[in-house]
């Protein structure tokens, strides 16, 4: 593992493209190539240009708004950051363990959330350049082009999506930045009612994500050269698993594997996470870059998300998709998968054990009790961790005597990715750019890779980023409103009222 | 991404318009358009030109969500030092290597504080919650295109 194409010798002396904003990705990225006279790539990175400050802002706050507050980070996957500050929350209020109702509600919610936006993810974002084509018709590249020319996957995509949201909504209280999870517990169960018209579509959920599963595979297998290869780069990969080795998104315990699959910890307490998981700052992006501190900042960056899950694991627990991890697992001859367009095929995977996992609760009837809180003695300090629709998603919390929140860190699950994503991006220049005129074409093959970690780009800029100008914010009227703050090299002095 | 939650009305929506630039389409630069939709609140720079460059090119502008219309979560950074926060995630954070403070010329200048859009540009509808519902986007796109003066019922006038 190096770092060939991160950062050029004279960067001065180079042509710079820019792909601005990257496309069909929830959150804000530019990716920058910079080029020499003969067209050969010289520098590739992605660039996270938001910033929030949550980490920041969240103190002060009493504890049990977080759960709440912090979904905010994302209009994705808010049930994630909804269910790992719950779980952080949880040991803050001396829960030792939730109610079944509590613990199945919960589960329901986010495996509901794992079905849609892997289905979001898949048929909305990603599926108009595995059907058309990376370097097809830009007008026609998108879902509306899917609707057109594939109008059955297109209509099947958003029924999926829309079933995982009305999970989302039963067990949550709305489809976005719902109110479900609480400290302790939840403020809701499931009523016969609810339960009963999730049940009527839910083997429609099953069998067509079966189906997208077969439509993963039938794309793979039409070009297997271009799907094992493309952007293909080593590493290891982090997931959660159950205390049985199975695939689990809700909770288990942490296991990494380096690049031959071999293991680098196991069963790991997540509360542990910073004794294993340090973080590296660059200057070209707002989104830091995580490292297994073992292996150190150069060689222990890692793969998350469902292609390190499906191959971390042991075994799936639902038999669909376990039949199909295993057919996974057997098309590499049991070495691991490093490419990252078989992101897709694991997280169609994912989503039929989604969709299984949901049948099955609603078939439990605990889901409707009405044991919904568990408390005990009080705590300062509180760590959820859980398995987001990309990949591992780490809060930390702690709070003073007040009940208020004087610390917080959060690692989300596209910043795990971080370094993966741009490896894989220079992989991609190195091969499909270099030497060649730019089209639109060529550079969206840059964007494939990025979509295949399925990334959400407004999740990882909770950070807060540096300035290196000074400016002046005019409103419509021409009143000065604001100014921007000047910093130049790296140290931070006193911004401007 | 929460217009997707109008679900399979949106097949009956793309009958009608024609997307521009778009979370879900790859166009990277906004063109002549009779309605732009536009969320979130300024953070930076950069959001500061998209948004005047995006009134300059639609007819109609419509502020969609809490942190379009007041900043919203984000905005709750507006009573803290700009410098003081980037000290504390980059250089003070537990786990936390190597001191730096990002500052390439690549990444847009932030401001030091998060503001809502009407404060830059003319707005001229405005649909609150966090997110909107999806019934509530519907009915300002629906009454958009057929041409009505109020587009959102006060029933679906509401945070939340």
């Amino acid at each position: 593992m190096t770092y060939g194409l991160e950062t050029a010798e004279h960067p001065e002396q180079l042509r710079r493209v820019a792909i601005d904003p990257v496309s069909r990705v929830e959150g804000h990225g530019k990716v920058t190539i910079l080029l020499d006279d003969d067209d050969k790539v010289r520098q590739v990175r992605l660039h996270v240009v938001e910033f929030r400050g949550f980490e920041r802002f969240i103190q002060g706050r009493p504890y049990w708004e977080v759960p709440v507050m912090v979904q905010r980070l994302c209009g994705i996957c808010p049930v994630s950051h909804h269910l790992a500050a719950s779980k952080a929350m949880d040991a803050i209020v001396g829960t030792k363990r939730l109610t079944p109702t509590a613990e199945k509600v919960r589960r329901l919610m986010h495996y509901g959330q794992i079905l849609q936006s892997h289905a979001l993810h898949f048929f909305h974002l990603c599926s108009p350049d595995l059907l058309f084509g990376f370097a097809s018709e830009v007008a026609k590249r998108n879902i509306v082009g899917v609707a057109a020319a594939h109008p059955e996957t297109a209509r099947r995509g958003v029924l999926l999506r829309r079933f995982g949201q009305e999970v989302i909504r039963v067990t949550a209280g709305k489809r976005i930045h719902g109110t479900g999870s609480i400290p302790g517990g939840v403020n809701k169960s499931v009523t016969r009612e609810e339960r009963d018209v999730l049940l009527a579509d839910i083997y429609d959920m099953v069998a067509w994500s079966r189906d997208a599963v077969a439509l993963v595979k039938q794309l793979h297998g039409q070009d297997p050269a271009l799907y094992n290869s493309f952007g293909v780069f080593r590493s290891g990969m982090m997931s959660l698993v159950a205390p049985d080795g199975a695939l689990d998104f809700y909770d288990g315990s942490l296991r990494a594997r380096d690049e031959s699959g071999a293991i680098l910890f196991d069963h790991v307490n997540y509360r542990e996470y910073a004794s294993y998981i340090r973080e590296e700052v660059k200057p070209w992006s707002y989104m830091k870059f995580p490292f297994l501190s073992s292996l150190g900042a150069e060689k222990g960056w890692y793969k998350v998300g469902p292609l390190a899950r499906v191959q971390n694991c042991d075994h799936i627990a639902s038999p669909l998709a376990d039949a199909e991890r295993r057919e996974f697992v057997d098309y590499a001859g049991g070495s691991p998968i490093h490419a990252p367009l078989a992101y897709h095929w694991t997280r169609m995977i994912e989503m039929l054990h989604a969709a299984e996992t949901i049948k099955d609760l609603l078939h439990d009837d605990d889901i409707m009790g009405d044991d919904l809180v568990s408390t005990g003695e009080h705590a300062r300090e509180g760590i959820g961790v859980i398995e987001a629709p990309r990949g591992t998603l780490i809060h930390h919390y702690r709070v003073n005597d007040d009940d208020l929140v004087t610390m917080c860190n959060l690692i989300v699950s596209t910043t795990h990715n971080n370094q993966a994503m741009n490896e894989a991006i220079r992989h991609v220049a190195k091969r499909y750019l270099s030497g060649h005129r730019l089209t639109e074409g060529l550079l969206n093959h840059i964007e494939v890779a990025i979509r295949a970690f399925d990334p959400c780009l407004s999740c990882a800029t909770h950070a807060l980023g540096q300035m290196a100008l000074e400016l002046t914010l005019v409103g419509a009227d021409g009143v000065e409103l604001d100014q921007l703050a000047r910093h130049g090299d790296g140290t931070v002095s006193r911004s401007p009222p | 991404m929460s217009i997707l939650d109008i679900d399979e009305r949106l097949f009956t929506l793309l009958d009608k318009v024609e997307f521009d630039r778009s979370p879900i389409t790859d166009i990277k630069e906004v063109g002549e358009c009779d309605v732009g939709i536009i969320e979130g609140g300024l953070c930076n720079a950069e959001n500061v030109e998209v948004l005047r460059e995006f009134r300059r090119r639609c007819k109609v502008l419509v502020a969609l969500g809490a942190c379009a219309i007041n900043g919203g979560l984000p905005a709750q950074r507006n009573h803290l030092s700009l410098p003081l926060l980037l000290q504390e995630v980059y250089r003070s954070e537990p786990g936390a290597e190597y001191g730096l403070i990002p500052n390439d010329p690549e990444l847009p200048l932030p401001l030091n504080k998060v503001h809502p859009l009407h404060e830059v540009v003319r707005i001229d509808h405005f649909i609150p919650g966090c997110p909107p519902s999806a019934d509530a986007i519907w009915q300002v796109l629906t009454g958009l295109l057929e041409g009505r003066e109020h587009p959102l019922d006060h029933s679906l006038i509401h945070f939340d």
